[in-house]
This record gives structure tokens, sequence and C-alpha cells, in this order.
């Protein structure tokens, strides 16, 4: 599991992360949220010690982060990174999902059974002789997140996975989360997609300027609108219904399409099924 | 990067900032060449104390020193193989000369704002493209930094350690930072041509400027300073000989010390 | 006389064999306000690199069929040209701004368009102005938050005076207010200049409600085209991958409980209204 106490770092004097404190168990799936500069993608840099702490500590599988090397905690921490861009690079796409396993002193055998595990899991089996580069955008994010899944980590992280992702690529994604959730992996996401958290987060970390704002559950946190004003996020479209209804008894603090359709047919009488 | 923060430009309202790009341009050039004529150390010296003023009055003293203490080693550098191989004195004013090398550029680009640099250059005649492609040039360095960075950040999280193993490894390890920082440049520059042929580039042979440059009362004393200096040092080192006077009561030229 | 005449517009992209417009009959009128869509790799930005020339001039490629662009044959019209009558913004900030200050870069059309000068200091204030980054003027691009950038891309485009302006995924990268900002200011430009937009979006709640049409595509082809209402509630869409509005589910659900709203809500205003309406006759 992930421990942060009192976490405080800054770049160049300029404060970024402002005693953040947080705790994230086995099998949980937590979505991180904040305005733009609010430290999000500050923060998940600690999990794999890409950052070290300035004050306070982070503790991964009770390891102090400034105590491993980054080699080490990428073994059991996965960061997959927003633009696959920055990290394709192989001639092949096996090649390139296998590069984290070899990199981890896999024995060649088991690499192979691992890629092409993780190729087949992704609809990438098709793609492995192909060079990276001649894919397309979504298939090219495949092949990123496939290159993090090859090797197993316990816990892994996306940098805003949903950024120019149709909404049939967001559906797939979400799916993804859900099997590594099945695998009691912990998963963060760290986003601004409002409805997609809604959707498919059970829990919010809210960061605003450096500071945790909110943690809590979804619901809780994003149909709340002073927090969400203070992250510069928008409400879930059916929050935003459900506020305007509000006067016929509607609670304010629906999320869903099926809840807020409840909601309606009570108003109206026509009870539910 | 230190060394670099005295040819990086600083936001400024002094006299210096506010003079024409042209003047200031001028006034580097000449600089070069008085420090390529004088030899006496004692006289590149005084050059170089007298230029300190005009940092400090462009408040970018500091950055300049930075480069200074960088560039420390070069200097030294140079300094000991001249003395080595010829002479202490002489080694002494190659030294002092890097100096001023290094000045008589510092104090154009730290006072000069980069596209005025660029807009200089072609009022000089120089072809646009190629003014453009310096541009360029300087405005992708901090995106193309930012984005070496992310990509180290991320092989690394695949387990790549850039520190360790022997020379060959960690050459081969610069493979997956390289390839994708080439890509991304490459993509970009397409997406750049893009952008420029969707604002009409090239649409009229004759290109227009917002930028104009006009000389005020400022830049026509600075030129009329920087010629005269001109004047005066080819006056001090020519017709006074004073170059060769003062060396030679240095004893320039004798102080080997294999000798 | 629309503005935008396309008719049985086919291409493929240099050395590929994938067709990735398939047929394409358009027209869009001078003043529309036009929403494209669809799953990734349906050819809207392909589409989209039609309108100024892009393609087929700088991509190459084997482009069959017609289009015309304010008139002008976009074939035989040279993309200089045609810029001068239709603006992109294109879907990332910092490679559409490539030089050093803010001024430059909306200056930059206008300079290869040969203006004087006086026109050109004139217009950039104007552009600065209307997009609400005066204050920005001397920046340099990099310094600028992404919302930031695409406000300057947006100036650089407003300062050429286009009939057309064309957004591809303009808000992608952008935080979700910093993406209704943008599409508010693309609101207000329509309603001072009456541009002519058309907006690549996979947000659509942001812009359902203000535009005139929605022109969904999959797979090289249009497969829904007309009032926001009627495409974001027919059935031809489902399953495309589309991100419909919460909103128009809630409206189908409803419906097929036999709640029937008036009007297919495009905002949840609007679901109130609806619903104030169905009690009123119940």
């Amino acid at each position: 599991m992930i421990e942060i106490s009192d976490l405080w770092f800054d770049y160049d004097g300029f404060p970024v992360l402002r005693g953040v404190s947080l705790k994230i168990e086995l099998g949980e799936v937590v979505a991180i949220m904040g305005e733009n500069g609010a430290g999000k993608t500050t923060l998940i840099r600690h999990f794999n010690g890409l950052l070290k702490p300035k004050r306070g500590y982070v503790k991964v599988f009770g390891v102090d982060t400034r105590e491993a090397t980054v080699a080490e905690l990428s073994r059991r921490v996965g960061l997959v990174f927003q633009n696959p861009d920055h990290q394709l690079f192989a001639e092949t796409v096996f090649d390139e999902v296998a590069f984290a396993l070899k990199n981890f002193g896999f024995p060649e055998d088991v690499i192979e059974r691992r890629v092409e595990w993780v190729l087949k899991m992704l609809d990438l089996y098709d793609l492995k002789d192909r060079s990276p580069f001649s894919l397309s955008g979504g298939e090219r994010k495949r092949v990123a997140i496939a290159s993090i899944l090859s090797y197993d980590p316990d816990i892994i992280v996306f940098d805003e996975p949903t950024v120019g992702q149709d909404y049939g690529q967001k559906e797939r994604l979400a799916q993804l989360i859900k099997l590594l959730k099945s695998q009691s992996k912990i998963i963060v996401v760290v986003t601004h997609d409002v409805e997609f958290v809604a959707e498919n987060f059970p829990r919010v970390v809210l960061l605003s300027k450096g500071r945790v704002i909110a943690d809590g559950s979804t619901r809780r946190v994003l149909t709340d609108e002073k927090l969400i004003r203070r992250a510069n996020l928008l409400l879930p479209q059916v929050t935003q219904v459900a506020k305007h209804l509000v006067e016929f008894g509607v609670p304010g603090d629906l999320m869903w399409v099926s809840e807020i359709k409840g909601a309606i047919l009570k108003v109206l009488g026509r009870g539910c099924t | 990067m230190n060394i670099l923060k005295g040819f990086e430009f600083k936001h400024g309202e002094s006299i210096i900032h506010k003079l024409d790009p042209r003047a200031k341009l001028l006034f580097s050039i000449v600089l070069l060449v008085i420090s390529f004529i004088f030899f006496n150390p004692l006289i590149l010296l005084l050059i170089f104390l007298s230029l300190l003023p005009l940092f400090y009055i462009s408040n970018v003293l500091g950055d300049f020193l930075k480069t200074l203490r960088g560039s420390l080693f070069f200097i030294i550098l140079v300094f000991v193989i001249n003395f080595l191989t010829l002479d202490f004195i002489y080694a002494l004013s190659l030294g002092l000369r890097l100096i001023l090398i290094i000045s008589c550029f510092s104090i154009f680009f730290l006072t000069t704002y980069p596209e005025d640099f660029a807009e200089a250059l072609i009022k000089l005649k120089v072809p646009y493209d190629f003014a453009l492609t310096f541009t360029m040039a300087l405005r992708f360095v901090p995106t193309l930094a930012r984005e070496a960075q992310l990509i180290i950040d991320a092989q690394r999280s695949r387990g790549l350690e850039i520190e360790k193993g022997s020379f060959i490894v960690r050459l081969k390890n610069y493979i997956p930072i390289l390839v994708p920082l080439i890509v991304g440049a490459v993509r970009r520059s397409i997406k750049v041509a893009e952008a420029m042929e969707s604002r009409a580039f090239g649409a009229s042979p004759k290109r227009s400027s917002i930028v104009e440059f006009s000389f005020k009362k400022n830049d026509y004393l600075f030129i009329f300073l920087t010629i005269s200096l001109l004047l005066f040092s080819l006056w001090l080192k020519y017709y006074l000989h004073l170059d060769d006077i003062l060396n030679s009561y240095f004893h320039f030229g004798q102080f080997h010390p294999f000798l | 006389m629309p503005i935008i005449k396309v008719k049985g517009l086919s291409y493929r992209y240099p050395g590929s064999s994938r067709t990735v417009l398939k047929n394409i009959t358009l027209n869009i009128d001078e003043g529309e306000y036009v929403v494209i869509t669809g799953p990734s790799g349906c050819g809207k930005t392909t589409l989209c690199r039609c309108f100024n020339g892009l393609i087929p001039h700088f991509y190459g490629g084997n482009l069959e069929g017609e289009i015309i662009v304010n008139g002008f044959p976009v074939k035989e019209t040279s993309t200089s040209t045609l810029a001068q009558y239709v603006g992109m913004v294109f879907q990332e900030p910092e490679s559409q701004l490539f030089l050093l200050s803010v001024e430059r870069e909306v200056a930059f059309g206008l300079e290869n368009l040969g203006l004087p000068r006086e026109e050109i200091v004139k217009r950039v204030d104007e552009a600065l102005k209307l997009v609400g980054i005066s204050h920005l003027r001397d920046r340099a691009p990099h310094e600028l938050s992404g919302g930031e950038q695409q406000k300057v891309a947006l100036a650089a485009c407003i300062a050429m005076q286009p009939k057309i302006l064309v957004l591809d995924e303009p808000t992608a990268n952008l935080d979700p207010i910093s993406a209704v900002n943008i599409l508010n200011l693309l609101q207000s430009l329509r309603n001072k200049l009456g541009v002519t937009i058309i907006l690549v979006e996979h947000r659509l709640e942001a812009v359902a409600s203000v535009a005139d049409r929605f022109i969904v595509m999959n797979d090289g082809m249009i497969v829904s085209d007309g009032d926001p209402r009627d495409v974001l509630s027919s059935t031809n869409i489902e399953g495309l991958g589309v991100g419909v509005p919460k909103v128009i589910q809630l409206y189908k659900d409803l419906k097929r409980r036999n709640v029937i709203f008036n009007l297919v809500p495009l905002t949840p205003k609007e679901v109130k209204a609806c619903l104030m309406e169905v009690l009123e006759f119940d």
C-alpha cells in the first residue's frame, strides 16, 4: 500500500506540494483530481521515487522512497505516462513491451510468455511485429499501457489516460481498470475527466494548490459545488441536473443517469421498478 | 546550466535594454575587434573593467558573473596551455581576451529580445528563412528540455538505469531517450509546418514586419561612442603604439617558464 | 450559396491503401456553427485538413471528388490563398505557436500577406482585445498555460479576418474550466464577427446547446447530419463510441418509460423546463 505523510515538495523554491497526507490500500481504485498546477503530476512522481520528498515521507509497501532507487520502486509501481510518444523507441511492439521486463532481469522464456499474454489482453497481438511508430494514436496508447502491465506491478498509476480519447476508448479503459482491480492491484488515475470518474471510481482525492482539499467517496466530493469550483472542475452533468431539480425534492448528490431517471419518475409519481 | 545564464535574455527597462539591437550588435562586434587588436593584458583588463558598469546598469551583472564562473574552467585551460607553451604574460592576455569575447556576446544577449535579434539580422540582409529558423530553434529549446526530462522519467519508470553500467552500456541506454526525443521533434516540426501553412506562409514574396526599428537619440549617441571607441583604439594601437610600448615594459614574450 | 461545398469527396493518404474519406457530400452555409464528432479514426481531422488545402497540397495523397471553399476549388488553390479565408486552430497548443512572443505570433499571418505595418498593428491590437489577451502581448508562448496558448492561436487566426474558423479538438489538452472558456470565447467571436465555425469535438456537453448543426462521422462516412437534438437522440449513432451527453441518455431512458419530453434537452436547465412542462400536462 501507499502511505504519504506530510509531503512537501518544491521546484526551485516554489512550493508545489504543501503537506500532503494520503493512504491507499490494496485493491483500492482512486482518482486524483485538481486544477492544472495543483500538484497532481508532482505527487505521482513520488510514488516510484522519481521525485524525493523535501519534507515528510512516502512509503510504498513499507519502503521509504528515499531509501530505494527508481528502478527498485518501479518494479512494484507502474507509471503510465500521458503521452505514449514519450516512451516508444523500439523496433517492434514486442520489443517495446518487453523493455521493462528486460530491465528488471526477467528470464527470456518468462518475457516471451508475459509479453504475449499482455498483448492478447489489450488486443495488440496481431501488431506484435509492427513498428510502434506505424500504429494509430489509440494503438500506441495501448502499447504504452501494455509495456507497464507486462511486468505486473502491484500499483498502477495512469497520468491523464483519457485525454484525447473517444468514448469507446474510455469504455475500454474502464473495463481494463475493473479487470486490474479484480486482481487486487492498487489503481491510481490522475485525471480531470469528471464524467469518467463519476462512473468508474469509488474514491476521489482532490488537490488544490498543493494541498488535499478533499479525500473521500466520489459522490461526496464530486457533487460538492464549492469543492469542485476550487479545483477548477465542473460538476458531472447528471449532478447539474439534480441541482436544478432540488426544488422538486430530488437529492442534490446524484451522479448517474439511472439515479436521476429514478428520481424524475418519482417526481412524476410514476414510481420505480 | 548556470554557464548559459549570461546568454539568456533577461527582462528589463534599462537604457541598454531600450537601445536599438543593431546599435548593440555593432557595439558587440567592435568590442570583439578591439579584443583582438590588443595583446597587452593591462589594456585588456581595463577594457573589461569598463564594461562592468554596462552590465550593472542593465541589472544583469549577476547573470553575467554566473556565466563567467561557469566558464572559469575554459578560461583557466586557455591560460595554462598558453603559459606552458609560450609565455606567462601572453597567456594572461589570452585568458583576458576570452573573458572579453564572452562579455561582448553576453551583454548583447542579456539585453536584447531574442526576436529582435532575429529581426536585426533580417535588417542586415540575412534571409528571412534563416532568421526564422534561428528564432524557432530558440523558441523550442525550453520545450525540448522539458520533453527530454519527461522521456527520461518515463524510461526510468520502466527500469532503465542511466547511471549504471560500463561506458558501452550507458551509451546504449541513451537510445530509449534519444529516439523518442528525435521522433517527437520530427513530429512537432510537421505540426509547426502545418500551422505555418495555415497562416499563409509564403503567400507574398514581399513580407512585411510588425517590428520597426528606428534609431533614437540614445542610439545615435551609442553608435557614435562605439565608433569613437574603435577609432580611439586604432589610434592607440597603430599610431601611439601603446600596446607595443606596454608589452616591452612587461617583458612580453620573455617569461617563458621553461627557458 | 453555401460557403463550403463538398461533393463525393474521397481521400487516401500517400502510400496507404485505406480510404479515409469515403464519398463525403456536404454543404455548409455562411455563419453556421457546425460540430463534427465521431470515434477516433473516423476521418474528422482529415476532413478538416481539406478545408484549407493542407489536403491535398501539404499531405499529398489521392483526393477525389469536389470541394469548393468560399468559391475556390481546393484542389487548384494554394493553402496560402485559402488561409486568408479559413483559419485553423489545432489540437496541440505548443506546436502551433512557434515564435518568441505572443505579439509576433499574432502578427505572423499578416506579415506573410505583406500588409502595411499600420494595418498589422491595428489588427493585432484588435485580435488580442477580442480574445481578451492584450495583457499577454509580450509574453513568450512557452510561459503560458494551455488555455492561454490556445487563445493565442485563436487570436493569430482572427487577426487574418477569416470567413471560416476550423478548430480541430482545440480543448482536448485543457482542463474542463479552460475548455469551457475557450468554447464561450468561440461563441462570442461568432456573435461579434459572424464567422462560420467548424468545430471537431469529443466533449459534446459543452457545445450541444450552442451549435447549429451536428455531423457525426464513422469510418470515413457521414452517419448523421442535422439539428443537434435530432442527431444526438437518434438511434443510428448509438454504439459508435460517441460521447452522447448524459441529458440525452436521460431523455431516451425516460422515453422508454413513457415519459416523453416535448423537446430533446441539451442542458440541465432544459431538463428542468421539460420536466415542468410534463408536470403541467399531468
